[in-house]
């Protein structure tokens, strides 16, 4: 990924002209200058690097060097450098932060981590926040006093390092801006093909130095106090993720998908007005497929059909609603008020279409299988009793069948047309539920 | 050859033929079916679909990897548009082009996550600071789906800019009869080559005049390139300078507001002698052109309108529309968003009403029929 053959000769700086904003004696300045030293290391053309800053003071520092740079939103800094990465693997993608983008952001961090997306974070760790007037952070020690913790702080401050490491990160580093091995490990980091962070702790000397009269000193004597494993923590030998999505997704360029499931009319339907038919069962019932293959029927014999299916989020639980459109016309309106026809195959479906019963007239027409008992409808009722019928049967498609058949909507080989085309593994007995509907029909 | 297919299906296929290498996206009814075939058929391809851990990171990582170079989509519906909503701007600020699609839903907040609706028309206008000027694009049929996700990939190309695709539950997850050879598909332009013969490539960030849209500069192509979302410099440095900031400012507005010719899409449908016009978009436009077919079959002439380019207002063509007409109804599943961009161009001209309706159901005809009678 990053070492390799290189025809530039080894630049002297990474810097551009310009000089750093930061306040004097601002930890910022030091770190940047390790990444500067980490570059010339690491020899990569500027132009190959991509420096992503968050926000913050810390975000400041893209505009200092002479690679290319994003500068984007508060927090989300590792969401572009992913998006960098993936698409362009060869490019080395660096983040900076500050300890708020750690918080703010944070979601992000664990899952680039877990993920093991093969960027750089460098997380500019000086307890506070810098650019907003010395706020507590996520790394806040506790006790110690900020803008918004007068009276000290309560919270426990996150462990950054520990927390990349046990989800997983490639390399996990935590140390200060006073580590004089900060170049190395930062190359060392850029090196390694996971996900890799460093979290570098250091001095905000105009809000959290002058808090907390915090020094050098405190700021090891914190470290230890919290416990916080300082050093490389974690160093694994992870694949980047993008590099893993690639060989776990060879492309197949020749594979058919998405291909138009194309339909030739070759059947006649009596059919000469739109007709809409509501079919209502429950989970488990295959409403969906059996009226799926009615509507591809319906195209066999070149009229247009619809289909707007309507489940609970639990999908194996409830009703399963289809709400079937049949047309010699294109169909430009999709939705149904007062169906032509209702068939109900349960008692879930029957609790979802009150509105359709209630609303049907004379002239319409609904079916049901006979367990459901007197329906509160003007339209006649016919029952459809496939109790006797195989265990196996597609009942679903076995009374859509007939339904269609009773009507005259739809010519019976369509239907089987339809089923010979759909999956073999349902041909057979999707074959059978027509023909024992079909013969229902006559009945009906 | 006919087929029965959805538009979340077009949408995707749309997004493959118009060079789509790069999805990110996060769960949610009723977008979800366009992540889940995105999933399966860019790798396939030699393109790359993250199921990201929410839609901030979704959004972060289109954005990131336009900037490597890709032809990034990313589709939600209104929950998730909330989310994306400083990204968003931060898309029209780097000037990135990138489709995102939302399939509306009820809202507000969690709303009716399986109900159809068009609520969110005013808020992908308005739905990030600043109050920039975006370019948001409604099929109004599976087909369209089809051809508008084609074209937003090329209007974002052309303006680098985040372009909305507007669909609803209705449109994407009913499946309907489309012919097989109905699908028009729209010549979606190349990223414009930079640094050709060995010329100094121009700043990336470089307009004059205002409404000018300079070549993409991506990551990785031989040049150093700089990006960001604070107001900046022509090459992307952060800049208080006022003459700067404001031609930055000009440009981002004039670049869409100069070029709306380029981006108006309509249909409209002129019925000799009608003095009623209806104005819809999306699958409100479906049964606004079955109800006319019903008022015409029955003497009743009605002209129609249906938008395909909601954002800019197509003003030109809506007021085209306007002439000889006494009254106009605009109908969407909402309280009356669109009314409003109506009822500006029409200016007090012409009587505009609305015809809503929020009950999650779709506007019928007959209630088009109603409102004219
Ligand atoms: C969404 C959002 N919320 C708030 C801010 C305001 N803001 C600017 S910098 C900053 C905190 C920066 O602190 P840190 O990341 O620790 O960087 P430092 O200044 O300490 O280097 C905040 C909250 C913002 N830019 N964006
Ligand atoms: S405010 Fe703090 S972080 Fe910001 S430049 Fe000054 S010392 Fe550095
Ligand atoms: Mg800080």
């Amino acid at each position: 990924m990053s070492a390799g053959p290189t025809t530039i000769t080894p630049l002297a700086t990474y810097r551009n002209e310009s000089p750093y904003p930061f306040c004097p004696g601002c930890g910022h300045t030091v770190i940047l200058n390790h990444l500067n030293e980490a570059f010339r290391l690491l020899d990569r053309d500027p132009r190959e690097i991509v420096l992503v800053s968050d926000i913050g003071c810390a975000g400041l520092s893209d505009q200092y060097f002479a690679t290319s740079a994003f500068h984007g939103l508060h927090g989300r800094s590792v969401t572009y450098a992913c998006g960098i990465k993936l698409a362009r693997p060869e490019l080395d993608v660096l983040v900076v932060m500050g300890d708020g983008g750690t918080g703010i952001g944070g979601t992000h961090l664990i899952n680039a981590a877990r993920r093991n997306i093969g960027i750089t974070v460098l997380v500019f760790n000086n307890l506070n926040f810098g650019m907003t007037g010395g706020q507590h952070s996520t790394t806040t020690p506790a006790g110690a006093v900020t803008s918004t913790t007068t009276a000290g702080n309560l919270e426990r401050p996150l462990d950054v390092a520990a927390t990349a490491a046990v989800n997983g990160a490639g390399y996990v580093y935590r140390g200060t801006s006073f580590d004089k091995d900060l170049p190395a490990r930062i190359a060392e980091a850029v090196r390694a093909p996971g996900f890799a962070i460093l979290d570098i702790w250091e001095l905000c000397t105009a809000y959290y130095v002058r808090g907390n009269q915090f020094s050098r000193q405190a700021l090891f004597a914190t470290l230890d106090e919290l416990g916080f494993a300082t050093g490389v923590v974690r160093h694994e030998e992870v694949a980047d993720y993008g590099a893993a999505y690639r060989a776990a997704n060879p492309p197949r360029p020749d594979s058919p998908s998405l291909p138009p499931k194309g339909l030739e009319p070759r059947f006649a339907a009596a059919l000469a007005r739109r007709f809409e038919l509501v079919v209502a069962g429950s989970a488990g019932q295959k409403v969906r497929t059996a009226v799926r293959l009615a509507s591809e029927a319906a195209i066999l014999s070149g009229l247009a059909a619809s289909q707007r299916d309507d489940y609970p989020v639990t999908v194996q639980t409830g009703h399963s609603l289809s709400a079937q459109i049949l047309s010699p016309e294109p169909i430009e309106y999709t939705g149904v008020e007062t169906p032509d026809a209702l068939l109900v195959l349960s008692t879930d479906g029957l609790k979802k279409v009150g509105r359709h019963l209630a609303a049907m007239g004379e002239d319409g027409r609904v079916f049901a299988v006979p367990e459901l008992g007197e329906l509160p409808t003007r339209a006649p009722v016919t029952p459809i009793d496939l109790s006797r019928a195989p265990g196996k049967l597609n009942r679903s498609l076995a009374a859509l069948a007939a339904v269609l058949g009773a009507l005259g909507l739809l010519p019976k080989e369509a239907l089987e047309e339809a089923a010979r085309l759909g999956p073999e593994e349902y041909r057979a007995g999707n074959l059978a539920a027509i023909a024992a509907g079909w013969s229902l029909a006559s009945g009906l | 050859m006919r087929e029965l297919t959805d538009g979340s299906t077009a949408i995707v296929r749309g997004a493959l033929d118009a060079g789509c290498d790069f999805f990110a996206g996060y769960p949610i009814t009723p977008a979800s079916p366009i992540l889940m075939m995105m999933m399966r058929e860019l790798p396939r391809r030699g393109g790359m679909a993250i199921q990201g851990e929410d839609e901030i990171a979704s959004i972060g990582m289109c954005i990131g990897a336009t900037m490597s170079g890709a032809r990034a989509m990313t589709a939600t519906s209104g929950p998730g548009i909330s989310l994306y909503s400083e990204n968003i701007g931060l898309a029209i600020m780097g000037e990135v082009p990138l489709v995102i699609v939302d399939v509306q839903r009820m809202g507000p907040a969690t709303g009716g996550a399986t109900t159809t609706g068009q609520g969110d028309v005013q808020f992908v206008r308005w739905g990030t600071g600043g109050g920039y000027p975006i370019i948001a694009l409604a099929p109004s049929s599976v087909p369209e789906c089809y051809t508008l996700t084609m074209d937003a990939f090329d209007l974002a190309e052309r303006f680098r800019c985040p372009v909305f695709l507007m669909t609803d539950k209705e449109l994407n997850l009913t499946a309907t009869t489309v012919e097989v050879d109905g699908w028009r598909a729209v010549p979606v332009r190349e990223r414009p080559a930079r640094a050709a013969g060995g010329d100094a490539p121009l700043p990336p960030y470089r307009y004059d005049p205002p409404a000018d849209v300079p070549p993409l500069a991506h990551y990785g192509a031989g040049e150093v390139v700089r990006f960001t979302g604070s107001t900046h410099d022509e090459r992307a440095f952060i800049t208080k300078d006022r003459a700067t900031v404001e031609r930055l400012n000009r440009h981002l507005a004039a670049k869409i507001d100069d070029h709306g010719d380029e981006i108006e899409r309509v249909t409209l449908d002129r019925q000799p002698g009608a003095t009623t016009l209806w104005i819809a978009y999306g699958s409100t436009a479906g049964a606004m052109r079955a109800a006319a077919a019903a008022a015409r079959a029955t003497g009743r002439a009605v002209s129609t309108l249906t938008v395909q380019s909601l954002w800019p207002v197509p003003e030109r063509a809506i007021r085209e529309a306007l002439a000889g007409i006494e009254r106009v109804v605009v109908a969407e599943l909402n309280h009356g968003q669109y009314r409003r961009e109506v009822e500006r161009v029409a200016a007090g001209r012409v009587a505009v009403s609305g015809l809503h309706r929020i009950d999650g159901e779709l506007i019928a005809p007959e209630q088009f029929l109603e409102a004219a009678a």
